[in-house]
């Protein structure tokens, strides 16, 4: 019974619960250090879970989320710099001798319109991406390499874009954020609580759209296509409007860390970062919500416990969690956990009632067809 | 006039370097649907590997130092097919059918060898010497240079062209390994050992990005990450062509490179990154299946 209870739907919610409840706990017993960097995790954990929503549910990998992630960043951050230039021009574009502020940038003064901003480019961007490619067919690794295309030529571009955008360097000297000093640690204490909220902000949404019918055609989708289009669905829209939703989240995420970290830049958009993104919600368990978020924490945890310590040994150890976690691992390290509970479970269940023949699991196809759509 | 005669040869050549790159790719992809994300590590591994040889020669035969290109091109074939094979056997393997999980996986073992030669040599970026006689080029006119170095890679991709279209429409290995593409279970079902196939054709495609990496380190110095700044170009030339055709790999690699050095002479280089992205979208909405599409009865 107690198993049940740790296991099932209500058991998810729970551990949630229990989990974002030590969260919050945390930052009373760490230094302000940690409390910045566990806040910069948080954002990562957001990502994470904006990336499991399409790659655990509807088998869209992503390996270029840092593109929506990173638009979230510099619509933020063009508004704290904005800020700290306080009505002058930013420094970068000053010494890269421009005279008078882009047209582009001067939305982004109204606080308001940035936080819009936030969310509406990075949407926008997945949405048109998602639209041109899901429409003409491209599915599965052949998306995932326009992604990957997409988070490169993003970077070039930004980097190429130095009087715009900052260049290699990027936006950095923030001072204020709505007027209230960043280095100011109660600063940082108040941004950490920001960043729980928006990821239990995020988990939740992702937890109701998953478990509604919209949820349930994601994993038709992903498992028989051709009979969800059969069914009379619109397999592209489907795509467009999940891949733009991840989009969203990680853009929200990417809004967060720039006050947090302090600095936008080109470096976490390009391939490299983008795929380490997949990898947190690898080794947490994909298609489970919560293990991307413990995969985001711990990943990032041990990356800055071990470069620290030992800066050779860490990239050897990333590629063996690439490998390991695919071969051995698929459904990550929440995965594993429910396995064994699972198998805890149907021992007590036999000791009890004897072997029970388990009930044929019938597609979730079947089940939409059927218009039974909750599971 | 003489301007354009220059890009014109710069976008020959790099469209030649990327069509080394992506034939390898197109035959992995093609034929057992695997994304091989490690392939730019063997680009990388060849480049060492034509250090090494580099070095050795300077070192032991200063007398015959001209040749060892050749020498070169030989070892870094065979390091980089051989590192294919293991790979191919130790854990690719396990994973067909799972085409994103091999992305993952692969792209797990490119870290891994990137940090090995970053053990092994350094950091830094190293220098190959060229050959003495690939120094200079021929002069058209004046300002107009073709230099020998971009003419030798063009001879070699040539060269590999032409072997690889042997391989594949008249040898026997090439010919089983357009039927396992064609159709894989009537293949097995006629005595075919579908997995020989497998491991061969990844062997062969690892060994031309080990050319692939010689062939780079004549245009610059070359380090442990050489092989990241060409995978997503590659893998663009292998979206567009089209999946397991030679033809339409070649056209995509011409247009690709083509229109990248048109676009970055007309504007600047990320520009032209961007135009050529969005070029390669526009294309896909009108043939989503690339340039040449794989007729097979499945």
């Amino acid at each position: 019974m107690i198993a049940n209870y740790f296991l099932g739907r209500r058991g998810t919610t729970l551990g949630a619960v229990v989990g974002f409840a030590f969260l919050a706990a945390l930052p009373l017993f760490l230094d302000d250090f940690h409390v910045s960097l566990l806040a910069k995790f948080l954002c990562f954990a957001i990502v994470a879970v904006s990336l499991d929503l399409i790659w655990g549910y509807a088998g869209i990998l992503s390996i270029g989320h840092g593109v929506y992630f990173g638009l979230g960043a510099y619509a933020f951050g063009m508004y704290l710099k904005l800020e700290a230039a306080a009505g002058k021009l930013p420094d970068f574009m000053a010494w890269s001798g421009l005279t008078a502020l882009p047209w582009f940038w001067h939305p982004f003064a109204q606080p308001a319109i940035a936080l819009l901003m936030v969310l509406v480019v990075p949407m926008a961007v997945g949405a048109l991406l998602g639209f041109l490619t899901f429409r003409s067919g491209i599915m599965g690794v052949y998306f995932s390499i326009v992604t990957q295309a997409l988070a490169l030529i993003l970077s070039l571009l930004l980097v190429g874009q130095q009087p715009y955008f900052g260049g290699t360097n990027g936006l950095t000297n923030f001072s204020t954020i709505f007027g209230y000093s960043l280095a100011d640690p109660n600063t940082q204490f108040n941004l950490y609580y920001v960043a729980l909220a928006a990821l239990v902000l995020a988990f939740v949404v992702c937890v109701l759209l998953t478990r509604s019918r919209f949820g349930l055609l994601l994993v038709a989708l992903r498992d028989d296509p051709r009979r969800v289009r059969a069914f009379g669905y619109n397999p592209a829209l489907i795509n467009v409007l999940v891949f733009t939703i991840s989009a969203g989240l990680a853009g929200l995420a990417g809004a967060l860390f720039a006050p947090i970290v302090g600095i936008v830049s080109p470096a976490m958009i390009g391939v490299v970062p983008s795929i380490e993104m997949v990898i947190w919600v690898a080794v947490g368990g994909r298609g489970s919500l919560i293990g991307p978020i413990i995969g985001a924490l711990v990943v990032n945890g041990a990356k800055s416990g071990f470069s620290e310590s030992f800066p050779l040994f860490w990239q050897y150890f990333l590629g063996a969690l690439f490998i390991g976690s695919v071969l051995f691992f698929p459904n990550g390290v929440y995965g594993a956990f429910r396995w064994v509970g699972a198998r805890w479970r149907a021992s007590r269940r036999d000791s009890m009632r004897g072997p029970a023949a388990a009930p044929a699991a019938e597609s979730l196809a079947a089940r939409l067809q059927r218009g039974q759509f909750r599971p | 006039m003489n301007a354009v005669i220059v890009q014109a040869f710069n976008a020959l050549s790099v469209s030649s370097i990327l069509l080394l790159i992506a034939l390898g790719l197109v035959f992995s992809f093609g034929l057992m649907n695997v994304i091989n994300m490690a392939h730019g590590e063997f680009i990388m591994v060849g480049a060492y590997m034509t250090y090494v040889v580099q070095r050795v020669f300077f070192a032991v035969f200063p007398a015959a130092s001209g040749i060892y290109i050749f020498f070169a091109l030989a070892v870094a074939f065979l390091v980089s097919g051989l590192l294919g094979l293991v790979l191919e056997r130790l854990l690719i393997r396990h994973l067909y059918g799972r085409p994103l999980d091999t992305l993952l996986a692969t792209w797990g073992v490119g870290l891994v060898l990137q940090q090995t030669a970053r053990a092994i040599f350094g950091a830094p970026n190293v220098d190959v010497i060229a050959p003495s006689w690939l120094n200079g080029g021929v002069a058209l006119a004046a300002g107009v240079l073709l230099s020998y170095k971009r003419l030798f890679i063009l001879a070699l991709v040539v060269v590999c062209i032409v072997a690889i279209y042997l391989y594949v429409t008249r040898s026997a290995p090439g010919r089983r390994m357009r039927a396992v593409m064609q159709n894989r279970e009537m293949a097995s079902c006629l005595g075919l050992s579908t997995a020989r196939v497998d491991a061969l054709t990844f062997a062969l495609g690892s060994g031309l990005a080990g050319i692939a990496g010689c062939a780079l380190t004549l245009l610059g110095s070359i380090g442990p990450t050489l092989g990241t700044n060409y995978i997503v170009d590659a893998f663009m030339v292998v979206v567009l062509g089209g999946v397991g055709q030679i033809g339409g790999t070649i056209l995509a690699a011409l247009a690709i490179g083509g229109f990248g050095t048109v676009f970055e002479f007309g504007s600047t280089a990320s520009i032209g990154k961007v135009l050529v992205f969005v070029m390669i979208i526009a294309f896909l909405q009108w043939k989503p299946n690339g340039l040449v599409a794989l007729r097979a009865r499945s």
